[in-house]
């Protein structure tokens, strides 16, 4: 575990968002067009959103219904934690920190509509896709009644036919090449459906998200490719993933566009996807849109992050917790006021309360079961 | 909206195989290409993927003329990239597509393993029967074709070590056109088998219409009552030259089993016949070990041991790398009919 405080965490986090205007060495030959997101010294190709500004166009209650979804999905994420830490969930893998960004580019699409393709991180994501607290608390006590799996996957394998949500396995970026097939599909069906598909920027390195983003750039597919760039591969920090200092700049690479995007700032995430989702559907093509944010937690309920990174870090990505800043968004909006806010974080805990009740007394799979739908019943 | 995709259990009617006849004498080949193209005019969902197989018609010409008539959104000249050519197959077929995806060589899918064993495999069972994936894999395989190393594999075993995948091997033609009807109406994945050596060298007659062999189902190839020989593919074919020389010499009665369809494997029929002549040579081209001559051997043993009047003999390739390009390596290391010839005749005697 680290103990000293070097001072390298904080700097970390200015260079993220207090603003970068020069590159490593001094040089100001590259004057990037934004100062809150940290794009690095090297070459861009790829561009930087803008920071959000006021209510970004959306209603007050949609704005709400948002917040609602970050705020649902932090409480149930806590709750799965107690719960493993309890001895009642054996496994976890948590999304807190990555739940703005998740909530942002969910309403920037037409849900009940358009697929989703998630990884683990994405429980926000899916609950905004249409799975409910109890759904969710079905699978990390694996009852018999998780719609997502029925008890067959690990916590975190969010699926759902109902929902557009294409279930997942455990090896990273295999989701990828499946969005440009259901792309592709939808397609030459002509049924006006985004496909948009989440992975990490260490899952980015596998063969499958190069190979998935060059079939799409060739058919011009309605797909986005969603980076949720954390920092780390479970300890392994970004410059050991990757030589250059954006997800986003391979877009170029493919013939279509990359987006970096302030991943802590919900309303520019709902931006950036509203954007390359009308690209989508006009028939323009993919784009690869890269969220910058960061991981709260361990990387899983058996991680111990303390090996791997400063605590002073995590505590100054902290600051920036997107919900926290989507809360203050909405006090200055006026889409809520301190009392409302209480009233909406009373009803999530209440949602949640009443999820883990039911998970907990909901029966366990049959065992008789085990061998089901391997194939289609005859 | 997701449709709904189980099995298509009606047979659309289909045209342009032998007109007004009752069947069509072809080559393994024809029979491939022509069913491909009367799967895809019954049914528009059905679309084609992989290396060259666009203006080129394949490699080996499987899909010669497919992209002429049913265009270039359904006949898909794919980049090389054996990982995303599954791995868009499978959400294409997720999303309402029927995809057949070639697989240019055996020696080529390694880099798809993972999204076919881990991905297309297993979807049902990880969704609890909310998602399925209902696709066909054509793949190139089989060696005596101076492929050398990676052009002559014959690795099926350990997709049929794998649940949630079907693997079928047909060795004539009418077989290719029942079994690729099956699997592609199939609402699970397929891997189809093609032996290159047979594309060509093997012909004969295929019924008209809207044929379907039915995937699990082992076919007799030949009656006999003495030994029993169990085998797929290319083998089929060799096995059939080992036991009509052993025959004649010998005055022997064997019979032979084509497996056609190697998972589901037909137990029944295996069990049936060795339980009549008591004796078995399983074959295969394949790498011995842990091969599906083992699982078939294994499978005798187990069910049939009261009936044996022998060992349960395996003629298999032996456990060196499939296979050596220069002709004596390569012929050291193929099974053919003498092989099989010699393993018969010390059952027999035994
Ligand atoms: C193919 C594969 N290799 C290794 C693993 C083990 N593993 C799970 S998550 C992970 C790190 C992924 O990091 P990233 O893609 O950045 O996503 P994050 O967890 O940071 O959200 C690793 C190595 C895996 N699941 N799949
Ligand atoms: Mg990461």
């Amino acid at each position: 575990m680290a103990t000293e405080t070097t001072g390298a965490a904080d700097k970390a986090v200015q260079r993220a968002f207090a603003g970068k205007t020069t590159t490593e060495n001094g040089s100001s030959s590259i004057h990037l067009p934004l100062e809150h997101v940290d794009v690095g010294g090297g070459a861009l190709s790829a561009t930087v959103a803008p920071p959000s500004e006021g209510d970004a166009g959306l209603d007050h209650d949609t704005l709400r219904e948002m917040y609602e979804y970050v705020a649902l999905a932090r409480a149930l994420d806590e709750r799965m934690w107690q719960l493993n830490r309890a001895g009642k969930a054996a496994f976890i893998v948590s999304g807190q920190g990555h739940e703005g960004a998740q909530v942002g580019a969910a309403f920037a699409l037409e849900r009940g509509k358009d697929f989703l393709l998630p990884y683990y991180r994405d429980l926000a994501f899916s609950l905004a896709f249409g799975l409910t607290a109890e759904n969710v608390m079905m699978a990390a006590l694996a009852r018999a009644d998780d719609p997502t799996s029925g008890g067959r996957q690990m916590p975190g394998h969010y699926g759902s036919r109902k929902f557009n949500i294409i279930s997942g396995s455990s090896p990273v970026s295999t989701q990828v090449p499946h969005a440009t097939g259901t792309a592709y599909a939808a397609k030459v069906r002509g049924t006006g459906q985004v496909s948009i598909t989440c992975f990490g920027e260490g899952g980015a390195s596998k063969g499958d998200v190069h190979e998935a983003c060059n079939f799409a750039g060739i058919h011009k597919l309605p797909v986005i490719f969603f980076c949720e760039n954390n920092r780390y591969a479970i300890s392994v920090p970004i410059e050991r993933q990757m030589a250059i200092d954006n997800v986003a700049d391979r877009a170029v690479g493919y013939g279509f566009p990359g987006v970096i995007v302030d991943g802590t700032d919900v309303l520019a995430v709902y931006q950036v996807v509203k954007d390359a989702a009308d690209r989508a559907r006009r028939g323009e093509g993919p784009t690869l849109v890269e969220a910058k944010l960061y991981r709260f937690q361990p990387h899983t309920s058996d991680d111990d992050d303390r090996a791997y990174r400063d605590p002073e870090e995590v505590k100054a990505w902290r600051d920036h917790d997107p919900l926290l800043r989507f809360a203050q968004r909405l006090l200055d909006v006026g889409a809520v006021d301190e009392d409302s806010l209480a009233g909406i974080k009373d009803k999530v805990r209440s949602d949640v309360d009443a999820a883990t009740d039911v998970a907990e007394a909901a029966p366990l799979p049959d065992s008789a079961t085990f061998d089901h739908h391997v194939y289609a019943a005859q | 909206m997701v449709e709904t995709l189980e099995r298509t259990t009606d047979a659309k009617p289909m045209n342009g195989v032998a007109d007004g006849g009752d069947s069509t004498n072809m080559t393994f080949i024809e029979a491939i290409n022509t069913t491909l193209r009367d799967e895809m005019r019954a049914d528009e969902r059905v679309v084609i993927l992989g290396e060259d197989v666009g203006p080129r018609g394949g490699v080996f010409r499987v899909t010669a003329g497919l992209i002429e008539e049913f265009g270039e959104d359904r006949v898909i000249d794919t980049p090389l990239a054996e990982s995303g050519i599954i791995g868009t197959a499978i959400g294409m077929a997720i999303n309402g597509l029927r995809p057949i995806a070639e697989i240019q060589f055996m020696d080529f899918i390694h880099s798809a393993l993972d999204q076919i064993l881990n991905e297309a495999a297993r979807l049902r069972y990880r969704s609890n029967n909310d998602f399925s994936c209902p696709m066909v894999i054509r793949v190139p395989f089989g060696g005596g074709v101076h492929g050398a190393l990676y052009h002559s594999q014959s690795i099926e075993a350990m997709f049929v070590h794998t649940p949630g995948i079907k693997v079928v091997a047909p060795a004539t033609p009418a077989d290719a056109r029942g079994l690729l009807h099956s699997a592609i109406h199939d609402g699970d994945p397929v891997l189809f088998l093609e032996h290159k050596k047979m594309y060509r060298s093997i012909k004969g007659e295929v019924p008209a219409g809207d044929y379907e062999a039915p995937l699990g189902k082992a076919r007799i190839v030949q009656e006999g009552a003495d030994v029993t020989v169990v085998t797929y593919g290319m083998m089929v074919h060799e096995s059939q030259r080992a036991i009509g020389e052993v025959a004649k010499e010998t005055g022997a009665s064997i019979e032979l089993i084509d497996l056609r369809s190697l998972k589901p494997l037909d137990t029944e029929t295996i069990l049936n016949s060795v339980k009549k002549t008591g004796k078995a040579v399983v074959v295969t081209e394949a790498n011995g070990l842990c091969s599906v001559a083992s699982e078939v051997a294994a499978t005798i043993g187990e069910q049939a041991f009261a009936w044996l009047d022998g060992p349960v003999t395996r003629v298999a390739a032996p456990d060196v790398p499939a296979m050596p390009f220069s002709p004596p390596l390569e012929h050291a290391f193929m099974i053919d009919a003498e092989k099989i010839g010699v393993a018969l005749r010390k059952l027999l005697d035994f």
